[in-house]
């Protein structure tokens, strides 16, 4: 008995987790601009500088 | 040049629009306008290609030049004050507007601006909202230069009156809160009531109790805050002496809940929990869905985002002020497609202002030094200056759009919807169920009197009902919006659907409100001729002489034009390579004192008049079709503000019982909309400019139709992209279908509280029957409104 209230307590928690997890991401913004973070993690690693013609 | 010479069109490098009358070839690349070529190399300097390379030709043209000074008035501290949202010692936070923001390279770009030039710190894009927040150091670079550094790169600030007294709408999350709560919370107690449903060890008592009393705590953040959302509503309701449809949900909360409890404490069973937590969980779901809403539209703009922030005034020196600062007597100086902020005489310079916006006219009016000019149109051509005479506040655009009857809030209520009507039959229905399990139990066996009348409430719950009605709601919002038409909320289908009368404006609307279709009658002409037409009409700003000069498709700007002269409202002249060019009304041109029916302008080389070009208005793509299906199912009526000269053509399309009128004033579209109310009809009003926003408001459901659903439009129940109006009678449809499948799923949730309440009014709904019931309920109203509505969607070849 008492190892099924641990993994009560265990699951509970884990689930808790994720609650707070959802909240925080509401609470950041994440869901205020669904359309931007998309495009924008394309972009991360181009490389800095270049130019049209002749760059290479 | 990169592509092969197949293609006859040169496409842009920058903004892929075709090059028509002139290519410029540099860099290996092809720009249409000296504007995109520009954009180019301040882009190529910095090694910002990769704004070409993420999308192909992501530019917006830049044909249209931006006047040099137009940004002056953000030099002035009262005005910068009203835009900025954080300043410090070193850093200014400002948020632009940027209409033009439209794809990926137009992120890029943006939040790379810091590379253009170092005294941007950052800039993040909201490509929802089609904003920037810059952020950037004031010491170095003004709020003005910030704005220029924008145009220059194609991306010009839309900063208008609106953006003084903005206030930023506080997007709403309690609702996600409240979902993410009843979500786990739900998932929890279910998890907790398994045991009991498969038949858990009753020597394990202990184990039991500890499950039912984590169930009931594990239920009050569902109880007392997620489903608060019903009581607030079902409150409102019953304080206008109304029962809407979350009434019986509170009521089923309300009992579920209090049985659930007393079941726990009597130590008689685990209640119902799980269901009830379920429940509230899916309805939130349901709303959320229903109610996301289109932050990028605003269905409630008024004039004020219509107005300049700032004009030039010019009573001793020249300077900008903003807009409510302009007093009575002041000079205004109005740059070439400005907009004339406030009622007053012309005093220099020659108007010619579009008012189509305003007034319906599709032609821009001529004004003389001297004549009365009011606000709301815009000036094409030179710039002209004006004397006020009657404070912005104290104008006839505002005036008018501070009218009463402009300004009745659209009071349809929510009363009339069908689905309350149900819900509230259904209540009365299910409280005589209940009080007669009661009775019934009250003779026979009065120790189930408890038990058979909360399980009737329990069970009979409108759960579905509610659920089928805002997931279905959800789902043609989200169809229409796929589609380009964006309604204001769910409401809105169901008045689409109720409508006898569709009233349309024609300037704008049903039409493009350019002169673009043009017929040439007469002699041939020769290219020689057809170049020195071009050189000729290039030289008015006049809309007409401008489609002529497109339609010529010839490039004139090499032949020499001498003895130009444009008489107002009569044509043009010049001497053109050595011959004489008139181009013009018929009076103007041939002499002829008859009066003219057409929109029709003549031409004459050397007195020798060649032919005519007749015009008229654009009707958009497929208008004929829709206009055609639409009579057979409702009547239709057009409302024009312009003048008659397509009266013909359109009572032919319509019918000859249409009501067909011109020279509507916006008081009149208003009064002819409360006329036909008054006769009974459910009238839909369709229109674009100001002249409609009366209306639109007045009309049972007004929709505005934009080129741009980022353009400026009047206030309206829903906006509709012009290129989509032709699919407006399969929109009608799909908000029928709507009620239909609400209907159908209702009476699937009927079957299933019949099958509970035969339980129920036997006092022996036990909590597992009601743990399967209420899911299996739900996901069949799911599929049922998920699947009908796209079907019918799919039938009606939307997207």
């Amino acid at each position: 008995m008492s190892v099924i209230i641990l993994l009560l307590i265990a699951s509970i928690s884990v689930a808790s987790l994720f609650l707070a997890a959802f909240i925080w991401s509401v609470k950041s913004g994440q869901y205020d601009d669904e359309k931007s973070p998309p495009m924008r993690m394309l972009f991360d690693d181009k490389p800095g500088f270049t130019t049209d013609n002749n760059n290479n | 040049m990169d592509k092969p010479t197949t293609s006859t069109t040169i496409q842009c490098y920058h903004c892929g629009e075709a090059c028509i009358d002139k290519t410029i070839h540099i860099y290996e690349k092809d720009f249409c306008c000296e504007g995109c070529k520009l954009v180019y190399e301040i882009l190529n300097q910095n090694g910002m290609c990769d704004y070409y390379a993420i999308s192909k030709n992501p530019g917006l043209s830049q044909r249209i030049k931006v006047r040099e000074n137009k940004f002056a008035f953000l030099d002035d501290e009262k005005i910068t004050q009203s835009l900025i949202s954080f300043k410090n010692e070193n850093q200014t936070h400002i948020t632009f507007y940027l209409p033009q923001i439209h794809c990926s390279s137009c992120l890029w770009l943006l939040e790379n601006l810091h590379r253009l030039n170092e005294n941007i710190i950052s800039s993040k894009v909201n490509f929802t909202r089609k904003e920037a927040d810059i952020i950037f150091t004031h010491k170095n670079i003004s709020v003005r230069k910030v704005a220029e550094l924008l145009t220059s790169v194609g991306y010009e600030p839309y900063i208008s009156l609106n953006n003084i007294h903005q206030v930023k709408p506080k997007l709403n999350k309690s609702k996600l809160y409240k979902m993410g709560i009843a979500g786990f919370c739900f998932a929890n107690i279910m998890l907790l009531s398994f045991p009991e449903y498969l038949g858990i060890d009753t020597k394990e008592q202990n184990l039991i109790t500890v499950f039912r009393w984590l169930s009931l705590l594990l239920s009050l953040p569902v109880v007392f805050y997620s489903a608060s959302e019903f009581y607030i509503s079902a409150w409102k309701s019953i304080k206008h002496k109304f029962l809407n449809i979350d009434a019986p949900i509170v009521l089923a909360v309300f009992v579920t809940f209090g049985r659930s409890v007393f079941d726990i404490l009597t130590n008689a069973g685990s209640g119902y929990l799980d269901s009830m937590s379920g429940i509230v969980f899916f309805m939130l779901v349901g709303r959320i869905l229903q109610d996301k809403t289109y932050e990028e539209l605003s269905f409630e703009r008024d004039y004020t985002s219509y107005f300049p922030i700032a004009v030039t005034r010019i009573n001793n020196n020249q300077e900008t002020v903003s807009l409510p600062d302009i007093a009575l007597n002041d000079t205004l100086l109005i740059h070439n497609q400005e907009l004339i902020p406030a009622d007053g005489i012309l005093t220099r310079g020659k108007a010619l202002i579009d008012y189509s916006f305003v007034t319906g006219e599709s032609l821009p009016v001529e004004k003389e030094m001297g004549e009365i000019i009011y606000a709301g149109g815009k000036q094409i051509g030179s710039n002209i200056e004006m004397l006020v005479i009657k404070e912005v506040a104290q104008s006839y655009l505002t005036k008018l759009w501070n009218r009463d009857e402009f300004k009745q809030a659209t009071t349809k209520e929510e009363r009339y919807s069908f689905v309350h009507f149900i819900a509230r039959f259904f209540t009365w229905i299910v409280l005589f169920l209940s009080i007669a399990s009661a009775l019934y139990w009250w003779v026979v066996n009065p120790d189930k009197i408890w038990a058979a009348a909360t399980a009737v409430l329990i069970v009979a719950c409108p759960c579905a009902l509610l659920l089928s009605n805002t997931f279905t709601n959800g789902n043609i919002l989200r169809i229409l919006s796929r589609n380009h038409l964006y309604l204001r909320n769910a409401q809105k289908i169901e008045e689409i659907a109720s409508i006898n009368y569709i009233v349309f404006d024609k300037t704008g609307t049903l039409t493009t409100g350019r002169y673009q279709d043009i017929s040439y009658g007469g002699k041939p002409l020769s290219k020689s001729i057809l170049k020195k037409l071009a050189a000729l009409a290039s030289q008015s700003m006049h809309p007409m002489s401008r489609a002529v000069a497109a339609w010529t498709n010839e490039n004139g700007t090499h032949l020499k034009v001498t003895a130009f002269e444009e008489v107002t409202g009569k044509g043009i002249e010049a001497i053109v390579d050595g011959e004489l060019i008139t181009l013009g009304s018929r009076e103007f041109v041939t002499g002829s004192k008859l009066p003219e029916l057409e929109s029709a302008i003549y031409l004459s080389v050397e007195g020798d008049v060649l032919g005519k070009f007749n015009f008229r208005n654009q009707y958009r793509d497929n208008i004929p079709t829709l206009i055609r299906q639409l009579r057979k199912k409702y009547k239709v009526a057009i409302l024009s503000g312009d003048n008659s000269g397509e009266k013909n053509y359109l009572q032919e399309l319509l019918g000859v019982n249409a009501h067909i009128l011109f020279h509507q004033k916006p008081e009149d579209k208003l009064g002819i909309i409360k006329k036909l109310q008054q006769e009974g009809n459910r009238v839909m009003m369709i229109g674009d400019g100001l002249n409609d926003a009366g209306a639109l408001k007045q009309a049972d459901i007004g929709i505005a139709v934009a080129e741009n659903t980022n353009n400026f439009t009047p206030a309206s129940d829903g906006i509709l992209e012009a290129a989509k109006l032709h699919l407006l009678n399969q929109f009608i449809q799909l908000s029928k279908a709507n009620k239909r499948i609400v209907m159908a799923s209702f009476i699937v949730s009927i079957l299933y509280n019949i099958v509970g309440n035969y339980f129920a009014v036997q006092a022996l709904l036990s909590p597992m029957i009601a743990a399967i019931l209420m899911p299996i309920s739900s996901i069949s109203i799911l599929i049922i409104t998920f699947g009908f509505s796209n079907l019918s969607a799919w039938k009606m070849k939307l997207k």
